[in-house]
């Protein structure tokens, strides 16, 4: 057997089996065990999802490197992998941020090391398992083991509310979670009384159906689908009304949680959005795209303007995530090539700039046990170097070409502009409230004269800091001058998706 | 040589990234070394590009280095471009920004070597981005150097960051601006919309092959295009960013907000000449926001005392004649006038820099006087450069400055596109801002530089002209001040106007048919308007020179108090934006949150839960805990099932 | 005299399983209500054996000895439990058992 018949396998499996391994053999105090157990696991993963890379061939747009097993015959499930241009991305930026998670909480956690590193390298193999599954039914097991370990990161590691936001984010997700099974398995059902009578969740079994429609939203079969597939994955997102575990989840999550949280979590609902609701159920997706981009607007404002009213840096990041996942739903939903290229792009660029800013504002807050604007002020002059990571974060969220927000904002905004002229023009508006926001927290933390003592002899970043910063700074500037390896390997995938 | 273009923009940003990297490590002299000599390289690659393309007549020569975003329909490169019109930008940018360069070495000396590195770190950073957006082949790459110009602003502006003002003052500057850009992104989608490219050149084919389609999109993308210049170039009513970045250090001042930077609109409304000449709105607009902004900020700058904000309302103010020649489709003159202006107003700022050095760091007029005695050379150069300023013949600045006037006269005479009396006003606003011009300037150069010292004896011992480095480049500029009008004289006839001629292949300016000037009211309008510079020197003169100086004013103070405070608090613009822009935002913000989301989302969401708890609560009662109530429901349950399934 | 049919044995079987009900619901010692239990079990065994011998089929013949091994082990594991409870309260009055409400 050669390795591209198992290599995804691997790359799925390789973290999870780790983490389990951690949790039932190693001894509860080798805690650099642990640490260097979890670092090594996720290198391994990055260099499959490397590999994986090297493999693929970015002119075709079905799926590669496949595998396909028989899980339960009888009800038509199977265990089947398969990459395309679009999970492919959003695999790698997993990878890429899974070694700088594990670095951030290096000495950050100390309490429970095992079940820490266990949990995160669980949840990789959940994240990379809905990335690459292509049965639908598979994907629901790996969407819901993310849940698990991310409850524990929030409610074990977190904060002084952690069990309150922990809970919160369980009950939102597993809202709208257990619906889309219900959908899941219609779909299924739909495939058995179709011509081959057999139940099938093969994603691409299911993407040759044709999903009946009808009148109003009761009676459409259709639309009903899309609705439990769309709450699912617009709680994820989440798009704008259903945000309000965000901000909780962030607040009380540790660093590395949120980086993982911001920087992927999220994005397994955007790619639901591309990956199944787009090509799954046209019909609807066309009639809801006026609703979509009218939150998808609003989340854009409105997130954007409670950003700047917040106080707690923590939770203006989390709001700024609002915003910025609304420019994604508006790509996605305006639905040109272009548009949509530049939702995924920006799936990365949010996940390397706001993933950055979380593990930077973790920086700060293991230093002075503070997240509140006021308590800061003249870090520039004492950290310099934090202060350059900071700002070139900060110039990446805001969109500051030649980095790499720039170009996702371009491309959605440009190429929204075809279909949902009067959306981009007030979603525009964001790239304004985003700069304002932004820019105070750069002038509350680190301009202004330096009136808390506390703050004097902060300590610069340390080495293990810059090694857990780098690969995202690098990462942002090469996106930003040179973004066609991104945008290559994925155009025929998405050209595919949306039948553009 | 031609091919050697993007070297002028790999040097500096080269010096750039060394720079940084090497902030905590290099002493005053490397960084010097290396600040100075990347700009120095920057500038020799530039005059040898200029030189062999000197002999090709308005040839457009494009570079492209590689392909940078392709996706869908949509492909864009980076690509550069150099034409008569960036040919020019490109010559004063470097040369200026060299000399600029030279003369911070003197005036940031006293900076600790990090700040020192800082410092000319992103002034490379500066020439790097101002490099691109002149020699941007499209939109957006043009559109990067506009960005990249403005953080290296924002930067420089809140270079003295522990200073709330400065910092605050950078932020401003960004906002603002951002808000321009919003119209120049809004602006590049619509042409992409209309057109399918972002290029100039596909753009100008494309609007060209498809004159209904142009005529149809020509006003919209050039009005949002005009959002983003007025945004970066200062204009009513985004202007109020300019006076503010004043915190930044001197040569800073120069260099972005006097020379380069803000005239980077009247730059981008020249290049997209092709958009505006096919829309009578749009450059009615200009020509109407750059008129009132003339006059506008010349009144602020008339009862200014601090030696910056004066200049930089002169500035904003020049912008605005600027943009008043381009709306009136001198496309040329415009640009003319931001070469003139790039080296009087970077001499004039750096001559005030040299000033405020000799007076530790004070910036109120009325704390200075009599310098002429202790700085010779700064005198003597800020002289000139005045001069120029006010539009005193043979002074660059009366050639450049009467050209647009004479283009704004000839466009209200001609009765060009039926607004012909809207561009007669516009002159009259024009005529009338050289004489507030004049005044405000010399009224500036008597407070400065004559009468006696005021700032203590104390300071009057520390008096000193400045060092060579500092010195130099005011002579150079100043020298500048006085030679680069002559290149574009307008009055023998267009064969003589050496500049218009280079630049018409390019920006051909709309031509007003049916009118001609005569000799004779040519000669006039020239008398005028030297004429009133002349009576605003006087007028300055007869108030702030003398043993009785200022006491004029003062009483005029007196007896208007209320108009002299309005125009002294700058008519209060910054007051009402607060009052109508930000404080309603950060109230909408902050009900945004504890209103709509804290409230009325999560509450919904909450009472969701509740309803829940409290079901559970009432549900709970069910549950007896009498075991034969438990089986006597088992036994209603079978019941109604059997019932269910029997009928 | 006519051979009983299949109703006269439902009909039993519905009155044994009545009493059985009664016994469960009416009375408050867990012996009695165990009994109950075994009564109304046995009323089901019984119309399973009399449908199975209108049916002439073995099914619910079978089913009864199910019915009969689970009735045992609930007997067994019913009495184990009331022991238990004696053992704690010195009764087996099942109403003493709602100490777990609410």
């Amino acid at each position: 057997m050669t390795l591209s018949g198992t290599l995804l396998s691997a790359l799925v499996l390789t973290p999870g089996t780790v983490g389990l391994l951690l949790l039932l053999l190693a001894p509860r105090d080798a805690k650099s065990l642990h640490r260097w157990a979890g670092m090594l696991a996720s290198l391994v993963t990055l260099g499959l999802a490397l590999l994986a890379w090297s493999r693929f061939d970015p002119a075709d747009p079905a799926f590669q490197l496949v595998e396909a097993r028989p899980w339960l015959p009888s009800l038509g499930i199977s265990y089947r992998l398969g990459v395309d241009g679009v999970a492919l991305v959003l695999v790698l930026l997993t990878a890429l941020l899974q070694p700088v998670v594990m670095l951030s909480s290096w000495k950050q956690i100390d309490d429970k090391v095992k079940g820490y590193v266990a949990s995160m390298l669980i949840l990789e193999t959940g994240m990379l398992g809905a990335f690459l599954a292509t049965d639908l039914f598979l994907f629901y097991v790996f969407w819901e083991l993310m849940l698990l370990p991310m409850y524990f990161i929030i409610g074990v590691w977190g904060g002084e509310r952690r069990v309150y936001a922990a809970v919160k984010f369980v009950i939102f997700t597993l809202a709208g979670s257990l619906l889309m099974l219900v959908g899941i398995l219609y779909l299924g059902s739909l495939h058995k009384a179709s011509a081959p009578g057999t139940w099938s969740f093969a994603y691409e079994d299911i993407a040759r159906l044709s999903i009946p429609g009808g009148e109003g939203f009761w009676h459409n079969p259709q639309l009903l689908a899309f609705a439990v597939f769309a709450l699912a994955f617009a709680i994820k997102v989440p798009v704008w009304p259903l945000h309000t575990w965000l901000p909780d989840a962030h607040v009380e999550a540790p660093t590395g949680g949120s980086i993982i949280l911001a920087g992927v979590l999220l994005k397994l609902g955007t790619f639901g959005f591309l990956r199944y609701c787009r090509p799954l159920f046209p019909e609807a997706w066309e009639a809801a795209t006026p609703l979509f981009v009218t939150l998808a607007v609003i989340a854009i404002v409105v997130g954007a303007l409670v950003a700047y009213a917040q106080k707690d840096l923590k939770k203006l990041v989390a709001y700024s995530s609002v915003s910025h996942m609304g420019f994604i739903m508006l790509g996605l939903f305006a639905g040109t090539v272009t548009s949509t290229q530049g939702a995924l792009l920006q799936m990365v660029n949010h996940g390397l700039s706001t993933g950055s800013l979380f593990l930077l504002v973790g920086v700060i807050y293991d230093r002075r046990h503070t997240r509140l604007l006021e308590d800061f002020g003249g870090l520039a002059r004492v950290m310099p170097l934090y202060t350059g990571a900071f700002l070139i974060a900060t110039l990446s969220s805001i969109g500051l070409p030649g980095l790499n927000g720039f170009v996702g904002e371009l491309l959605i905004l440009l190429g929204s502009f075809r279909t949902q002229p009067v959306a981009v023009v007030i979603a525009a508006t964001g790239i304004v409230l985003g700069a304002v926001y932004m820019l105070t927290v750069v002038q509350r933390v680190f301009w202004n004269p330096l009136v808390h003592e506390a703050n004097r002899g902060l300590a610069d970043l340390t080495w293990q800091e810059v090694t857990a910063f780098a690969p995202l700074g690098l990462a942002m500037f090469w996106i930003g001058v040179y973004p066609m390896p991104v945008l290559s390997i994925s155009e025929a995938a998405i050209r595919r998706l949306i039948g553009g | 040589m031609l091919n050697l273009l993007w070297l002028v923009l790999a040097f500096p940003l080269a010096g750039a990234v060394v720079l940084l990297a090497g902030a905590r490590r290099f002493t005053h002299r490397t960084t010097a070394a290396v600040g100075v000599g990347a700009t120095g390289l920057s500038l020799l690659v530039a005059l040898g590009v200029l030189a062999s393309y000197a002999g090709r007549h308005g040839e457009v020569v494009t570079q492209t280095l590689y392909r940078w975003i392709a996706a869908g329909d949509f492909s864009v490169e980076v690509a550069f471009r150099l034409d008569p019109l960036s040919a020019v930008m490109l010559f004063f940018v470097t040369f200026v920004g060299f000399l600029i360069h030279v003369y911070s070495t003197g005036y940031m000396h006293d900076e600790p070597p990090t700040a020192f590195a800082r410092y000319f770190a992103y002034l490379n950073l500066f020439m790097f981005a101002m490099l691109t957006l002149v020699l941007g082949a499209n939109l957006l790459v043009l559109f990067v150097g506009w960005e990249g110009v403005g953080l290296c602003s924002y930067l420089l502006i809140g270079f003295y960051f522990e200073k709330d003002w400065c910092a605050a003052a950078g932020k401003k500057a960004f906002v603002v601006n951002r808000i321009g850009d919003f119209g120049f992104l809004l602006a590049i989608f619509m042409a992409f919309k209309a057109f399918g490219t972002v290029d100039m050149a596909g753009l100008q084919a494309a609007m060209a092959a498809d004159p209904a389609a142009a005529a149809r999109w020509a006003t919209p993308i050039a009005l949002l295009l005009f959002v983003g210049a007025v945004g970066k170039s200062a204009q009513l009513p985004l202007y109020v960013w300019l006076p503010d970045a004043m915190a930044g250090p001197t040569p800073v001042s120069a260099l972005i907000h006097a020379a380069t930077m803000v005239t980077a609109g009247v730059y981008m409304v020249a290049r997209t000449s092709f958009v505006y000449a096919l829309s009578p709105t749009a450059l009615l607009v200009v020509a109407v926001v750059g008129g009132l902004t003339a006059v506008f900020a010349a009144t602020i700058g008339l009862a200014q005392n601090d030696i910056k904000k004066v200049l930089a309302y002169s500035t904003v103010s020049q912008l605005g004649y600027m943009f008043m020649g381009a709306g009136a489709g001198a496309f040329t003159a415009a640009i003319f006038h931001v070469f003139t202006h790039a080296f009087f107003k970077a001499c004039l700022f750096l001559g005030s820099g040299s000033v405020i050095h000799a007076c530790g760091g004070e910036q109120d007029m009325r704390k200075m006087g009599g310098l002429r005695h202790h700085m010779k050379a700064t005198y003597w150069t800020f002289l000139v450069a005045t001069l120029a300023l006010a539009g005193i013949p043979v002074f660059a600045g009366f050639f450049s400055k009467d050209e647009i006037l004479a283009k704004v006269f000839a466009a209200g005479a001609g009765n060009l596109h039926g607004y012909g009396k809207v561009y007669l006003v516009l002159w009259g606003l024009g005529v009338a801002g050289a004489f507030l011009t004049a005044f405000y300037m010399f009224r500036a150069v008597y407070m400065t530089f004559f009468g006696s010292f005021r700032g203590g004896p104390e300071a009057e011992h520390h008096l000193h002209e400045s060092p060579g480095v500092m010195v130099w480049p005011l002579r150079i500029l100043a020298a500048g001040s006085v030679v680069v009008g002559f290149v574009g004289i307008g009055f023998f006839g267009p064969r003589f106007n050496l500049f218009e001629r280079f630049l018409h292949p390019v920006a051909p300016g709309v031509e007003v048919e049916g009118w001609h000037a005569g000799p004779a009211l040519e000669v006039g309008l020239i008398a005028l308007s030297v004429g009133v510079a002349v009576a605003g020197i006087l007028l300055a003169r007869r108030f702030y020179f003398g043993p009785d100086a200022g006491a004029i004013p003062a009483r005029l103070a007196t007896a208007w108090p209320r108009l002299y405070r309005t125009v002294a608090n700058k008519y209060w613009v910054d007051e009402g934006y607060d009052a109508a822009i930000v404080r309603p935002t950060n109230r909408l913000a902050w009900w945004l949150w504890k209103g709509l989301d804290t409230v009325v989302i999560d509450g919904v969401l909450v009472s969701l839960a509740f309803f829940t708890e409290i079901a559970g609560d009432l549900l709970r009662f069910v549950q007896t805990g009498n075991v034969r109530n438990y089986a006597l429901m088992v036994l209603g349950g079978a019941v109604a099932a059997a019932a269910w399934l029997l009928l | 005299m006519m051979a009983p049919s299949t109703v006269h044995f439902v009909i039993l079987a519905a009155l044994l399983f009545g009493i059985g009900a009664a016994g469960v619901l009416l009375r408050r010692s867990g012996i009695a209500i165990l009994l109950g239990i075994e009564l109304m079990l046995n009323a089901g065994n019984l119309a399973l054996v009399a449908f199975a011998r209108q049916h002439g089929s073995l099914d619910g013949q079978v089913f009864v000895f199910f019915v009969m091994a689970v009735a045992a082990a609930e007997v067994a594991v019913g009495l184990a439990l009331l022991v238990a409870i004696f053992r704690k309260q010195q009764a087996i009055d099942v109403d003493r058992l709602a100490i777990m409400r609410w």
